[in-house]
Order: C-alpha cells, then sequence, then structure tokens
C-alpha cells in the first residue's frame, strides 16, 4: 500500500495530536513508565526492520537488515519487559515486596 | 493478504493508543502495557506474511538474539538502574530506524523525492538518537565520567551536525554509497558529540529528547516502506515524547536549550552567598528518638536513598514509627530519583501506600507543622538557597519547604556536596542535625533505635 503525499501529511498531524492529548493529563508519578511505554511502542520499528531485511538482496543489505531487526527486536522486547516491571509495582494492594 | 496485514496494522496502531491512554493513568496502566503488547505481537506476526520477503532465517535469528538478549537484562536490571536501560533500548530503536534507511540508500532503486528526503532525515535522527542515547548509557552505568568538555565544543558540535546536513543533501542528490556512509559516520559522531557535555542531572531530560526522536525517525521511516503501524506509533511517540521532554526539563527549571547548550552552573560563581552556623553532627540511636517522639513525620527521600537501595529499610522504619502513633507522610520532589516519577516506582517497589505519597505541591505547606522532616540522600531539591541567592546555579528551582520544618534531620553520606556542586544552607541552620552513614545502614540503626525504645 502507498500512502499519497497529502493523506501521508494528515495522518502525520493527527497522529502528532493524539500522542499530545494523550500524554497531556498524566499524573507525575507515571512520567518514568510511561517514557518507557512510549519507548516499548516504537519499538513497532522491528516491523519495518523485518521488511527491509526481507527485501535485501546483497550481503550489505542483509548486514545492515540483520542488525536493523536485531535492534528492533531489542528495543520492543527491552521496552516491554522493562515497562511491565515497573507498571507491576503500581498494584492496587498496599504490601508485598518485590 | 494484504488486506490481512493493513487491517492487522491498523489494530495494532489503535491497541498502542488505547495503551498508552491507559498508561497515563495509574489505575489502568498496568493493562496499558498489556494492550500494546498485544499491539506489537499482532503486527509482527502479521509481517512475515508480507509478500516478497525473503531471508527468513536470518530474520528469526536477529529476532532470537535482540530479543532474548534484551528479555535476560531487562528482567535483571534494578530499579535504581532502570532510566540507563530505557535510554539503551531507546537507542536500539533509533538504530534500528537508521538501519531501515542504510538498506534503502544502499538497495538504490527509484524514489519519489519526497521519500527520499524522508528516509535521509529519518537516518539522521536515527542515528543522532542511536549514538546518543549510547553514550548517555554508558554515562549513568558509570563507564565513563559525566560531563565531558573541550575547547570550541559548542562550534564543533554545530560544524559536525552542519557536516551532517549537508552530506545528506549531497546524498539526495547523487545517491553515491561513499558519501552515504560518510553521512550515517557524521550523523553517529554528531550524537556521540551532542551528549558528551551534558551532565547526569540533566541525563533524564536528554534521553527523553532521544525517546521522541526516535520516535520520529520510525514516523519517518513508516512513510518510507508504506507503513501505517509504524507512521502512527512512531509519530505518536514523537510528540508525546516531546511533550514529556517539555514537562521533566520545566520540573527541573532547566530549559531545554540550557541543558543542551550551557553547562550547568557556568554562569555562577557557586555558592557566593556566604553559609554561616556548623553542621551539627547527630548519632542514629539520638536520631531514633527524635523520629519516635514526633507527631508527625515527612520523609524526603533523594537519590542518594536509592542508590544504597534504602527504600525498603526506610519504609520498615516508616511502619514501626506508626505503630507508635506517628503520622507518617512521603514528600516527592519533581525530580527525586533520576526521572520525574522514578522515586514514585521506588517506593512502590518497596510496598509504600499511595496516600501516603505527597507531590511538592500537596505538601510544601505541611512541613510548617511537621515535627520531623527526614531527608534521606536529597540535597538540591531541599537547598534554601533556590529561593534567595539569584547567582546560583539552582536559582528559581522550585524547593521542597523542609527548612520550615521544626527539625530537620539529614541523612548523608558525607559532607560533599550535590549534584549542582553548590553549598546547602538547610545543613547549617539551628535545626538542622546530620546522620552521616549510607542510607541503608543508617535506616537499619533507626529501626533498631525506634524498637529499643518500647
Amino acid at each position: 500500500m502507498t500512502i499519497e503525499g497529502f493523506v501521508a501529511l494528515y495522518i502525520f498531524m493527527l497522529a502528532a495530536f493524539t500522542g499530545y492529548e494523550v500524554i497531556s493529563r498524566v499524573p507525575v508519578i507515571l512520567h518514568t513508565p510511561l517514557m518507557s511505554g512510549s519507548n516499548f511502542v516504537h519499538g513497532i520499528v522491528l516491523v519495518g526492520a523485518m521488511v527491509a531485511l526481507g527485501r535485501a538482496d546483497t550481503a550489505l543489505e542483509q548486514v545492515i537488515g540483520f542488525f536493523g531487526v536485531l535492534l528492533g527486536a531489542g528495543n520492543a522486547v527491552g521496552g516491554y519487559v522493562v515497562t511491565a516491571r515497573m507498571l507491576e509495582m503500581f498494584k492496587p494492594s498496599k504490601g508485598g515486596k518485590a | 493478504m494484504n488486506t490481512l496485514i493493513q487491517f492487522s496494522y491498523f489494530v495494532a496502531a489503535v491497541l498502542f493508543i488505547l495503551g498508552l491512554k491507559r498508561m497515563s493513568s495509574p489505575v489502568t496502566a498496568r493493562g496499558g502495557i498489556l494492550w500494546a503488547g498485544g499491539g506489537m505481537v499482532v503486527a509482527t506476526l502479521v509481517t512475515f506474511l508480507w509478500p516478497g520477503m525473503g531471508n527468513y532465517g536470518l530474520m528469526l535469528l536477529a529476532i532470537l538474539i535482540g530479543g532474548g538478549l534484551a528479555w535476560y537484562t531487562g528482567q535483571r536490571v534494578a530499579m535504581t538502574d532502570m532510566p540507563q536501560m530505557i535510554a539503551l533500548y531507546n537507542g536500539m530503536g533509533g538504530g534500528a530506524a537508521a538501519a531501515i534507511a542504510a538498506v534503502e540508500l544502499f538497495g538504490g532503486g527509484e524514489h519519489e523525492l519526497t521519500v527520499l528526503a524522508l528516509a535521509l532525515l529519518g537516518a539522521l535522527i536515527g542515528s543522532v538518537a542511536f549514538s546518543g542515547s549510547l553514550i548517555a548509557f554508558a554515562k549513568l552505568q558509570g563507564w565513563m565520567p559525566r560531563p565531558v568538555f573541550f575547547p570550541q565544543q559548542q562550534l564543533i558540535n554545530l560544524a559536525a551536525l552542519a557536516a551532517a546536513v549537508l552530506l545528506g543533501l549531497l546524498v539526495f542528490t547523487w545517491q553515491v554509497s561513499p558519501l552515504i556512509v560518510l553521512f550515517f559516520l557524521l550523523a553517529l559522531a554528531f550524537g556521540v558529540l551532542m551528549t558528551l557535555p551534558i551532565g547526569g542531572a540533566d541525563m533524564p531530560v536528554v534521553i527523553s529528547l532521544y525517546n521522541a526522536l526516535t520516535g520520529l525517525a520510525v514516523g519517518f521511516e513508516g512513510f518510507v516502506l508504506g507503513n501505517a503501524a509504524m507512521i502512527i506509533a512512531g509519530t505518536v511517540v514523537g510528540a508525546a515524547g516531546t511533550l514529556l521532554t517539555q514537562l521533566m526539563a520545566r520540573a527541573m527549571n532547566r530549559p531545554l536549550g540550557a541543558v543542551l547548550f550551557r553547562r550547568f552552573g557556568e554562569s555562577a560563581a557557586a555558592g557566593t552567598e556566604a553559609v554561616t552556623g556548623s553542621l551539627k553532627p547527630i548519632d542514629p540511636t539520638d536520631a531514633a528518638i527524635t523520629l519516635a517522639y514526633a507527631n508527625k513525620v515527612i520523609v524526603v527521600p533523594g537519590y542518594g536513598m536509592a542508590v544504597a537501595q534504602a527504600q525498603h529499610k526506610v519504609w520498615e522504619m516508616c511502619k514501626l514509627l506508626e505503630e507508635r502513633g506517628v503520622t507518617v507522610k512521603f514528600a516527592i520532589h519533581p525530580v527525586a530519583g533520576r526521572m520525574p516519577g522514578h522515586m514514585n516506582v521506588l517506593l512502590a517497589e518497596a510496598g509504600v501506600p499511595y496516600d501516603k505519597i505527597f507531590d511538592m505541591e500537596e505538601i510544601n505547606a505541611e512541613f510548617a507543622t511537621a515535627d520531623v522532616a527526614l531527608v534521606i540522600g536529597a540535597n538540591d531539591v531541599v537547598n534554601p538557597v533556590a529561593r534567595t541567592d539569584p547567582s546560583s546555579p539552582i536559582y528559581g528551582m522550585p524547593i521542597l519547604n523542609v527548612d520550615q520544618a521544626r527539625n530537620v534531620l539529614v541523612i548523608k553520606r558525607g559532607a560533599g556536596k550535590g549534584f549542582a556542586g553548590i553549598e546547602n544552607g538547610l545543613f547549617y541552620l539551628d535545626n538542622t542535625r546530620m546522620v552521616y552513614g549510607d542510607a541503608q545502614a543508617v535506616a537499619t540503626q533507626l529501626i533498631q533505635g525506634i524498637k529499643d525504645l518500647s
């Protein structure tokens, strides 16, 4: 699917407003987990790296693509684990040890 | 097949946005990451079905290695070290975005001009976020000295950025391989140079900035690949990250421009205002008595408590005090710990309930009615000089009004200065007593002292 010029611009604008709105009412206590969570969300770059590697023909492209997927997977998995661990502590019940 | 892929990406994008939305409230936060995670799994699985692809073996291997290493390190890292891990994983994302651009550029092929421009822009931003985040990680991990200065630094940094942009324009015109390589090298170098002079206290802001940049780079590469999920997720993070960066910078009273371009404390001849009085040390056992016979104690935890991993002991001590009928509250400065919210995470880890933790605005008026303010490993955020001395580098930063409490107990490793490198007048006040020692060891002694009283 190709996304035509102005449609892409609209997507960009609407997504930017969405991001701004979603964050704007966040309490301070969630800043660090949320930063980590948004860090996880841009791990979607993994998908793009997979496509780039999948289409790679030359050895050079394959090597770069390989590292792209490796780094992207690290972003996605690492971001998820760290965020989940932090949010795990925001249990409604009190007490308990880490 | 194509419809299935596009529909799955659409579902993933929706899940990301809903997940982030849920993550911005403490009640739903834990579910939020699950929603976003579900979106990621759907998007990743369906990508294997993308038509006309090969190299599946390499792909799986890369996912296993990258994902496996990240899983292992992410599970093991201590809560105090979270900030640098976020920097590291974020840098990996930037690197991945740059790699996508590199494959597109080296692959040659005919690109529309806008697509080519976006690929280059994403490559530049992604590379900067990659190398910059790695430096941030190394600094926070203690692998390299915090701020690094050299002569003509800003000029050289500016030149490096200008050269990278210029080369980007040249690649845009010719697309010759050696130029592409040089372009990436310069972009990476700029990321390093830009991060070198930034001190430890400013690191959270910078990590957050790189987080936003990576999001933007991912969004741009999404345009290049015609991948709507990447465009939406990347742009949402780019915008959200920018806002978050501003919130953090404001909480620290450090405008973003100052963080990036001015050395901390450069303008001020540090400590121009003479500090009068003397430091008055006190034994932990005496401090325990002060605490035990108070009506109301406000605990002010700082980074020193986090470093000493003392949060569990401190909470244990507070529970003892509560059993004696003492009211205990925690006061959190917006930048306590290493990032906004970091201290809340650490206290939550120790099991401190929400309703005992208060933001600065909520609790500042209460210090005047507190019998004891117990400062544990915090320094600059309780320094009254921020209110009084316009020449101080932290002048104007909102602080906790600890000095208004009837008694102030300060647990501190030694007589050294804080991050900002300035004297703290609070420590010299008549009603302040210093308890020297590692926060965890002192907390243990305080617990013993309180137990001995009953």
